[in-house]
């Protein structure tokens, strides 16, 4: 594109004012396009207005269909409802509820529109809307993608606004008092003359009514929860041990199951003898699975003893072997025949590499690990007219699909008892282990089977974060960037992952391009091309998913061609910054930093920048190079999330996900020998413990128009600004994550 | 072999070499103690045997001498301990899997060292990984439960 059509782009971009997914100002008609599940097996007496809400004579029960994974969704969730319903935690119990089609996630199809997040063009709003139309048709209820508050921050607030209408409704039919002059607070409804009606002695007046949908949200000003410090439901039960994640469930005549499965992921099994493994303590079968064996006993550590008895045969991995043949494709695949698509090319970016080239570098990020703490694990019971799933997942429908595949049931018959979570990063998604679950009971129906992965079965079969590579040049002048040119090649998660699930998605994967693509600077001449390197091991979302790569690749090239340029790392970023909300996300974290006061000896400051699922985030960190290595002193992050729901949870999902970024970025990776994992358990790949953890000071900017999850967004520029940091620290460039190839971590 | 776990008595018939952890959760019903990696690398086990940290997952039944204090013991919901009620102050779960050892480990930590310095804290905590990040609020936490037990 010329620089005119470039400008008329950038200017419509930044100055138009349309609000992405808001709503409506003043009183409003909700629409529901699927039918309520709620009203399925409704006591008599119950009222249910919508499918979050139900109330009857003994409580109120609000579901929240986004599963938690531990970032307090299951609290944003109900508080969203009970900030518009008037009722208070403890008034209410929550419920993750069935898989359904009415818990279509509005938001996921936003991010998966090929435009900027930045981007509140007509043409960016349109597609979007479109996309979001598919998935209301596909019913698609799927938690993930940082978006489990944009998908909710309407809805469950129209969801409580509509209850509590209805409610208002019932006690005005009941008391003859007119709507107008009834109240409501603390789950009741308050007449004129100061006396209340409790919401549950409503319940069964309300369930004669059709729902009051016309209605109007409540102005910022008037929220008594939303932005301020909350208590999560789930705190005192995740401090006392008693919180039941999927691992805990315990169902009358459950049996333990433990799998071992072809360590080449995908493989097949050849043969195998469980003579010893059948003869050991509280052994009752050894069956056949998918690539593996399976035995069950009446214990879990039996189970894993026992099945690492068996003694198999396993066939070849269907990827190449050594990791070394890995990096080769990737390295083949810089070219025309692997190109997914040129995302940007703005300027003249060959012109301006032609008048000297500032950096040529290459960059790599590895496979990396979810190992969320609880390991995999599912309970399964299959009956001749019924499925039942305990587990905790993020995906309930096509798990519905899925399991009725392997049991021959239809997927209405399949039920998902969701769990809270202990963990995922993206594990949560994938279904291998559901399937494992449910082929065993399906080999022992009537009995309820647990499967539990052993750790190391869960690293040996996590699928793990996509690798990647990427080629860098850029240019500069005068103190200045002016050319960036920068190639990515990975394969493609979106395919391995999909695949493995039975979709094929067509068109080019955003995500080989994330992080790298999108980020709003107004470089002059700038070249962003993603390469489809072929599917090697199978590989999945992991946080962040590709701008976990993408941003250390673009904000690494960038900070390589500012310091050839002799600019500020910061003051540049700012300079070249095209989007207003982005770059007071710079300057806030600058201010916070006390960015350009003086260091004491042997350290140094970096500064990464990367907007990730609509959130610019950035952050700087402090670094000292000891003579024991690296000890990371401080980190400061910005993010402007539109809103911030609980400024409490905020704070500690932004620092925890500082943690983990870093903690990757320091020392883990997945490596293949012989087709396997070389990692087997946390010792390999451990992430970062205390004694490590920085100071992390965060702040939440609300200049963003749409409400933003922040699960996600912290971890992209984490790995840069580290990698920056110990640039300024030592004169070290690492290109490679993770970086203790190159230096030690204290 | 008897066992007494969080006050009561149980007669346990396993093998002498089953883990304490499968023991816990598997013959006694106890699943507030968590199973997270087998190898003692992530701490998520942690009970307490007379009163001092230990990883369930690497301790035999056979090794096993002493009253045996699991999170469930430690404080329930109606009745916390002291280290649970900072933990709640500062919100500091995320996921919460790791959380019942990290509290075991600090009650630990503050039954032998009433006041740990910054240091010291690190020390003790640094062997029980949390994955979601909550080092922070643990840290915090640490310091506000050792002031609550020093008033008490």
């Amino acid at each position: 594109m010329g620089k005119v059509g470039k400008i008329a782009r950038r200017s419509f971009l930044i100055g138009a004012a349309a609000v992405a997914g808001g709503v409506a100002f003043g009183v409003y008609k909700v629409r529901t396009p699927y039918e309520n599940p709620l009203k399925n097996d409704l006591a008599d007496g119950a009222a249910t207005f919508n499918p979050w809400v139900v109330i009857d004579g003994n409580g109120i029960t609000l579901i929240t269909p986004h599963g938690d994974k531990g970032q307090g969704v299951a609290h944003a969730q109900a508080a969203l409802i009970a900030e518009e319903l008037d009722v208070e935690f403890g008034q209410f119990q929550i419920d993750f509820g069935k898989p359904d089609k009415a818990y279509w996630n509005r938001a996921l199809a936003a991010d998966g529109a090929p435009f900027m997040a930045t981007d509140e063009s007509f043409a960016a709003e349109a597609t979007r809307g479109v996309m979001g139309g598919m998935m209301k048709l596909l019913g698609m209820q799927l938690t993930g993608g940082s978006t489990a508050m944009p998908d909710s921050f309407d809805k469950l607030r129209e969801a409580g606004a509509v209850a509590r209408e209805t409610l208002k409704l019932a006690a005005s039919t009941k008391t003859g008092v007119p709507v107008a002059q009834l109240k409501t607070a603390q789950g009741a409804v308050i007449l004129p003359d100061g006396s209340t009606l409790a919401y549950t002695d409503l319940a069964a007046e309300a369930a004669e009514l059709e729902p009051v949908t016309d209605i109007r949200l409540r102005a910022p000003a008037q929220w008594r929860l939303i932005g301020k410090p909350m208590n999560r439901i789930d705190m005192v039960a995740k401090s006392t041990g008693t919180l039941a994640y999927g691992i805990d469930v315990d169902i009358d005549g459950m049996v333990h199951a433990a799998v071992m499965c072809n360590p080449r992921q995908g493989g097949a099994l050849l043969s195998y003898d469980a003579g010893a493994a059948k003869g050991m303590r509280g052994v009752q079968e050894v069956v056949e699975v998918t690539g593996g064996v399976a035995v069950i006993a009446d214990n879990t550590w039996r189970a894993i003893q026992a099945v690492q008895a068996i003694d198999a045969e396993w066939g070849e991995a269907p990827y190449p072997a050594e990791q070394e043949d890995h990096w080769a494709a990737l390295e083949a695949s810089f070219n025309e025949t692997h190109l997914d698509k040129e995302w940007r090319n703005e300027g003249d970016v060959s012109a301006a590499l032609a008048s000297g080239k500032a950096v040529e570098a290459e960059y790599r990020v590895p496979y990396v690990a979810h190992a969320p703490l609880e390991p995999l694990n599912a309970t399964v019971l299959v009956e001749d007219d019924k499925v039942t799933v305990w587990t905790g997942h993020q995906i309930p429908r096509m798990l519905q699909d899925l399991v009725a595949k392997i049991t021959g049931h239809s997927a209405a018959q399949v039920d998902l008892v969701n769990h809270f979570m202990g963990g995922s990063f993206g594990h949560r998604l994938e279904f291998k282990h559901v399937e494992l679950a449910a082929e065993i009971a399906n080999q022992m129906r009537g009995t309820p089977v647990k499967l539990t992965y052993s750790r190391e079965e869960d690293f040996a079969h996590d699928y793990p974060r996509h690798i990647g590579m990427a080629r860098g040049s850029g240019a500069v002048k005068d103190g200045k960037v002016i050319a960036m040119d920068l190639e990515v090649a990975t394969p493609s998660v979106v395919a391995s992952q999909m695949g493995r699930a039975g979709v094929t998605v067509p068109g080019p994967d955003m995500q080989i391009a994330a992080g790298a693509w999108n980020n709003p600077y107004g470089l002059e001449n700038f070249r962003m091309r993603a390469y489809r390197a072929p599917e090697l091991a199978p590989v999945s979302s992991w946080r962040s998913v590709g701008a976990s790569a993408g941003g250390f690749f673009f904000d690494s090239l960038l900070d390589e061609l500012i310091h050839e340029a002799g600019a500020d790392p910061l003051e540049e970023r700012i300079r070249l910054m095209q989007h207003d909300v982005s770059r007071k996300v710079l300057e806030a974290v600058g201010e916070m930093s006390n960015w350009g006061s003086p260091l004491g000896p042997n350290k140094g400051r970096g500064v990464a920048f990367v907007e990730s699922f609509g959130v610019p985030t950035a952050e700087v960190i402090e670094v000292t190079n000891t003579e024991d290595g690296i000890t990371i002193d401080k980190v400061w992050v910005a993010a402007d999330v539109g809103t911030v729901i609980d400024p409490v949870n905020f704070e500690n999902l932004v620092q925890g996900g500082v943690v983990f970024a870093l903690g990757h970025a320091m020392n883990s990776e997945i490596t293949y020998s012989d087709g396997m994992a070389e990692q087997a358990n946390y010792w390999d790949a451990e992430g970062m413990r205390m004694m490590q953890c920085p100071e992390i000071m965060v702040r939440g900017l609300e200049n963003g128009s749409a409400v933003r999850g922040v699960g996600e967004p912290p971890i992209p520029p984490a790995a840069p600004a580290l990698a920056n940091a110990i640039f300024a620290a030592t004169g070290q460039r690492i290109r490679e994550l993770p970086l203790y190839h190159h230096v030690d971590f204290v | 072999m008897q066992l007494i776990v969080d006050g009561k008595t149980h007669e346990v018939d396993v093998e002498d070499d089953m883990p304490l952890l499968w023991v816990l959760r598997d013959e006694l019903g106890i699943k507030g103690v968590k199973y997270g990696c087998g190898v003692a690398a992530c701490g998520a086990c942690t009970v307490h045997v007379d009163g001092v940290a230990v990883r369930s997952c690497q301790t035999v039944l056979s090794d096993v001498e002493g009253e045996i204090t699991t999170i469930e013991g430690l404080g329930q919901p109606e009745a916390l301990h002291a280290v649970q009620e900072a933990w709640i102050e500062h919100q500091v779960a995320q996921c919460g899997y790791c959380q019942s050892g990290q509290i075991m480990q600090a009650a630990s930590l503050l039954a032998e060292t009433p006041n740990p310095s910054d240091a010291e804290i690190d020390e003790a905590m640094s062997g029980n990984l949390c994955r979601c990040g909550t080092y922070p609020r643990i840290r915090a936490a640490v310091k506000t439960a050792a002031t609550k037990i020093q008033g008490a």
